[in-house]
């Protein structure tokens, strides 16, 4: 049934959006940041307040959703998060729950502990037929956006300076440093646009995954399958990792719906026992 | 000595003073107020907020005291929080649970303290079974599942598909509509489960579209109802001839305002709606309005002012007795108006007796509301009618 | 000579330190002085023994888990079960829904032995989703999302009915709590602990020397798992109630933030992490029912930022004169 199949990637792509921000910081980092979701919420709520609340047209809210969510991530990095660089996966985790803890007290202080609904422009409520496919514009507006930066991200990591200046210090910071890469800058940088890519992923997501303060932990573990499956290092292995996964999940609840939520899981289980390092790992494995 | 005896006699002739003043009649208000049911909480702190200041905080001679208790809507907290109530507070009556474990949990609670236990929203039938002290001022799924099987019977649905939330509540629901259904003739083409986790309702609004029945039913936690109708219509199933039922649930005034255009037209079968035209209603929606900071009153917020309502009541009707035990015999067989229209509690089973509407989402004053279009008055629990 | 030198070394930690003792009376001075809050101290200590069967996993072992709740979970709903079958004794319950536990651990240790830390991570929090999906499927089994009911726990051996105010429920706890403890600290010092410990201060090294690291692994993931079995069990036996909560993925998180403030490897960190936990949470609770979190969140970002170490010098300095000889 194609229609599940167009679903099921626009879900991947979604994912993919939403997770790359974690893979990037995880891969070129080594800091894990269970706070990634509440970026992705901000940015949510950022596009929400805006189309409800300001009548700002949802295609423009979505960059202000991922500059805003993006600034946010540099200020905290700058403020926060590099204090804790240096310190074990685990006081990273205890940190970066207690920013979601935060994050969501905030959200639920300020907005309200209720679903947000947004309001999408018509057009973008519409269904386009094909016969033999049947196609929601909505959709097709996620896979678009999601293709082209995930297009542009990989040109960007492979074709530019900056790109490789980012893989340089992914693969050896010290002799980066070394050679004058401003490392810390460059982490910086690619902190605030992980985070500028969740938000955009959060207030694309609203529509399809709803939003609402316990949104980071309701969907943090998603993030983590796709990081995981697809190896924190580069772009196309959480790509391919969120496509399989979106379509799997997708399809799997729809010609097995006795047994979809049990799909993800073991197909993640499965996954990882054969390739620990994920599906794409990079050969340097960490 | 002298000084001894001088502190004892003062201390003496304070007794009968302290004696006097009329002890506080503590309630112990058990909700989650964190978590993913932390609207749930809220909704019912307000309400109760809300009827303390309309009908204040003075009934029969005694003060009404509330403790606040957040159980984050796990069991165990649930349970110890209650004992702790009982042990430390002594509080002299629960209220809330917006969940059927917690309320389950507090049960032995209530009945080796021999003090009532109102549940305000959890919805299982069987929680009243759990004690002898346990009264509802809710609703019980099977109330509003079989009142809404009836609806689409009588009018011309005679194949359905349903949709239910891969949980307890959603099995209920999903039992009792069904068996109404096909006990009725129609047909159930398919009993669909969506996992509670579920990130994207796709692969099952694309079953319900492809099965190609006259309605879908759907049973969804509250909240979690508007993005499945704004995918139902992105799927072009509302103009597909395919029609919404659902229980009140899915259409939570508390949401609905914000839910857009694509609740439009959806019948559901609940007990309350903002949009009820009493007085009464209107006192509570606009005050609940004002304590909650501009939210509009739904269905757990009803539930929850009743169900205090139900406690000042008997502590009336005990004339200021306290005792839990003379409080449960004055809870059985109250009756009264709510918001909601009149409702009852049953003598025998504790239950409560409500109103079930039929009602449908339409624009009243530019926002949408649950327009009561058929009244079923004093609904008992189905599953409690002996056949 | 060496040979008496390090026996001597091998030996020292074996031996009850000041510190610990005091630890343990303070233990028995709260369960003594503090008989309103009996609940509270049930919970923490049955939050402390989950915390010390992750740390052997995670402080000993090596093993990042985030599913550990998985086996909790199942020592929670066998002890239910069995309670509810008819077998009332608890100390018997206690045995078989161990037993539970840790045929799971054993089945599932194998898929955490390769990987990384993220790998394992997600390995464990899979798991245990999937055991959450199995016990709101088998509605039959565990009453699903209401729970499960009719669970009649009968007197801890025969003699010792629980009582409404807990005490009975926190004595008990904290037995199986400290008879765990002993059982946990004189195994870190049998050659299968030193073992452990190899392995996870390195693999390679520790294979080179003919250690079978696997074996090893599975052995700890096992004994964790019991472990955490029970401490579930204790919390069905002591509520008499068991819900799908038991499984769900904020224990599994809750546990690891626990054993994160207290410290892994020394044992103690689980137990100190939980006191601190709990107290945090229940006065922070009591004073903002609806914001507690934000200032939890605030505690705890603050500890990181500002340094562990300095927080928990004390019982760092402790453990590392544990661990050098007397």
């Amino acid at each position: 049934m194609l229609t599940i199949l167009v679903d099921g990637l626009a879900y991947g792509m979604l994912l993919f959006v939403l997770a790359c921000g974690l893979s990037v910081t995880l891969g070129v980092m080594n800091f894990i940041n269970l706070a990634h979701g509440a970026f992705a919420m901000a940015g949510g709520y950022v596009a929400v307040v805006l189309v409800n609340g300001y009548g700002v047209p949802f295609l423009l809210a979505l960059p202000i959703a991922a500059i805003a969510a993006g600034l946010l991530g540099v200020v905290l990095e700058q403020t926060l998060y590099v204090h804790v660089y240096r310190r074990s996966h685990l006081d990273q985790v205890l940190f970066s729950i207690g920013l979601v803890f935060i994050a969501m007290a905030v959200v639920d202080y300020t907005q309200g502990s209720q679903q947000q609904f947004l309001h999408l422009p018509n057009f973008l409520k519409t269904r386009i037929d094909l016969g033999v496919v049947s196609l929601g514009t909505y959709r097709v507006l996620i896979i678009c956006i999601c293709g082209v930066l995930a297009l542009a991200l990989q040109a960007i990591l492979t074709r530019t300076r900056f790109g490789a200046r980012l893989r340089a210090s992914v693969d050896d910071p010290v002799t980066a440093r070394g050679l004058g890469i401003n490392v810390n800058a460059i982490f910086a940088a690619t902190f605030g646009v992980g985070s500028g890519l969740a938000g955009l992923g959060g207030a694309l997501g609203a529509e399809i995954l709803g939003l609402d303060p316990s949104f980071p932990l309701k969907f943090m573990v998603y993030f983590l399958i796709v990081v995981t499956a697809g190896g924190a290092a580069g772009m196309t292995g959480p790509f391919l990792a969120a496509i399989l996964l979106g379509v799997a999940d997708v399809a799997g609840k729809y010609y097995f719906p006795s047994v979809g939520a049990f799909i993800i899981y073991t197909l993640v289980i499965v996954l990882l026992v054969w390739r620990p390092n994920g599906l794409f790992a990079a050969a340097s494995g960490r | 000595m002298n000084r001894h005896i001088l502190l004892v006699a003062a201390a003496l002739a304070a007794l009968p003073l302290v004696a006097h003043a009329a002890e506080p009649f503590r309630i112990g208000l058990l909700v989650p107020m964190t978590g993913p049911f932390q609207s749930t909480g809220r909704a019912i702190n307000d309400a109760v907020k809300l009827y303390l200041k309309q009908h204040g905080d003075t009934v029969a001679g005694h003060k009404v005291e509330i403790l606040l208790r957040d159980d984050a809507g796990v069991p165990d907290n649930t349970k110890r929080l209650a004992t702790e109530l009982v042990v430390r507070d002594h509080v002299n009556a629960f209220a809330g649970f917006g969940l059927t474990p917690l309320a389950l949990a507090t049960a032995p609670v209530a009945t080796q303290a021999k003090i009532p236990e109102i549940v305000m929203v959890a919805a299982t039938s069987s929680i009243v079974n759990a004690s002898p002290y346990i009264f509802r001022s809710g609703q019980v799924l099977p109330q509003p599942a079989t009142i809404a099987a009836d609806w689409a019977l009588k009018h011309g649905v005679k194949k359905i598909v349903s949709v239910v939330s891969d949980y307890g509540p959603g099995y209920d629901a999903e039992k009792w509509f069904n068996d109404r259904f096909t006990a009725g003739g129609g047909t159930v083409v398919a009993a669909l489960r969506v996992p509670l986790a579920n990130p994207d309702f796709a692969p099952f609004l694309q079953r319900v579209k492809d099965a190609a029945p006259d309605a879908m039913y759907a049973f969804v936690p509250a909240g979690v109802g508007g993005i499945f109708a704004k995918q139902f219509v992105e799927r072009g199933m509302d103009k597909s001839g395919i029609r919404f039922i659902a229980t009140g649930d899915v259409t939570d005034d508390d949401n609905l305002g914000d839910m857009g255009d694509a609740m439009l037209g959806v019948v559901t079968a609940g007990p309350y709606s903002a949009a009820h035209p009493t007085e009464l209603n209107k006192a509570f929606v606009d005050g609940y309005r004002e304590v909650s900071g501009g939210h509009r009153a739904g269905f757990v917020a009803a539930f929850a002012y009743d169900g205090i309502d139900m406690l000042y009541r008997a502590l009336e009707k005990t004339k200021g007795n306290m005792d839990g035990t003379a409080l449960a015999e004055a809870l059985k067989g109250l009756s009264f108006e709510s918001p909601r229209g009149h409702i009852s509690v049953d003598p025998e089973t504790r239950e409560i007796i409500t109103p079930i509407y039929i009602r449908e989402v339409k624009k009243v004053d530019g926002a949408l509301y649950n327009v009561e279009t058929e009244t079923f008055a004093a609904v008992k629990d189905p599953a409690k009618i002996k056949p | 000579m060496n040979h008496q030198r390090v026996r001597q070394a091998l030996a020292a930690p074996r031996r009850l330190r000041t510190t610990e003792f005091v630890f343990w009376l303070a233990t028995i001075a709260a369960y003594v002085l503090l008989p309103e809050r009996s609940l509270l101290l049930n919970e923490t200590a049955i939050l402390g023994l989950f915390a010390l069967s992750l740390d052997l996993v995670l402080g000993i072992a090596g093993i990042v888990s985030l599913g550990h709740a998985a086996f909790f979970g199942l020592g929670a709903y066998t002890a239910g079960l069995v309670g509810k079958i008819g077998l009332t004794e608890p100390v018997l319950g206690l045995l078989v829904a161990g037993t539970a536990a840790g045929v799971l651990g054993f089945a599932t240790s194998f898929l955490v032995l390769r990987g990384s830390d993220l790998t394992r991570l997600m390995v464990t929090l899979s798991v245990s989703l999937v055991m959450l999906e199995l016990a709101n499927r088998l509605t039959s089994l565990t009453g699903g999302a209401d729970g499960l009911q009719g669970i009649v726990i009968g007197a801890v051996l025969g003699t010792f009915e629980f009582d409404m105010f807990g005490r009975v429920a926190v004595a008990y706890s904290l037995t199986v709590l400290f008879l765990a403890f002993l059982l946990a600290r004189w195994l870190l010092h049998t050659p299968f602990g030193l073992a452990v410990r190899a392995i996870a201060a390195n693999p390679l090294r520790s294979a080179a020397i003919g250690i079978p690291n696997n074996r090893r692994l599975v052995g700890i993931y096992t004994i964790a798992a019991v472990v955490a079995g029970l401490a579930g069990a204790l919390l069905a036996q002591t509520t008499q109630f068991v819900s799908l909560d038991v499984l769900a993925f904020h224990r599994s998180a809750e546990v690891m933030l626990v054993l994160v403030i207290g410290g892994t490897g020394y044992l103690y960190g689980g137990l100190v992490g939980a006191v601190l936990f709990k107290l945090l949470q229940d006065q922070l609770s009591d004073l903002t029912p609806q914001y507690w979190q934000f200032w939890l969140g605030l505690i705890f970002v603050a500890l990181v930022v500002v340094g562990r170490d300095r927080v928990f010098g004390a019982p760092q300095a402790l453990w590392r004169r544990i661990r050098s000889a007397a």
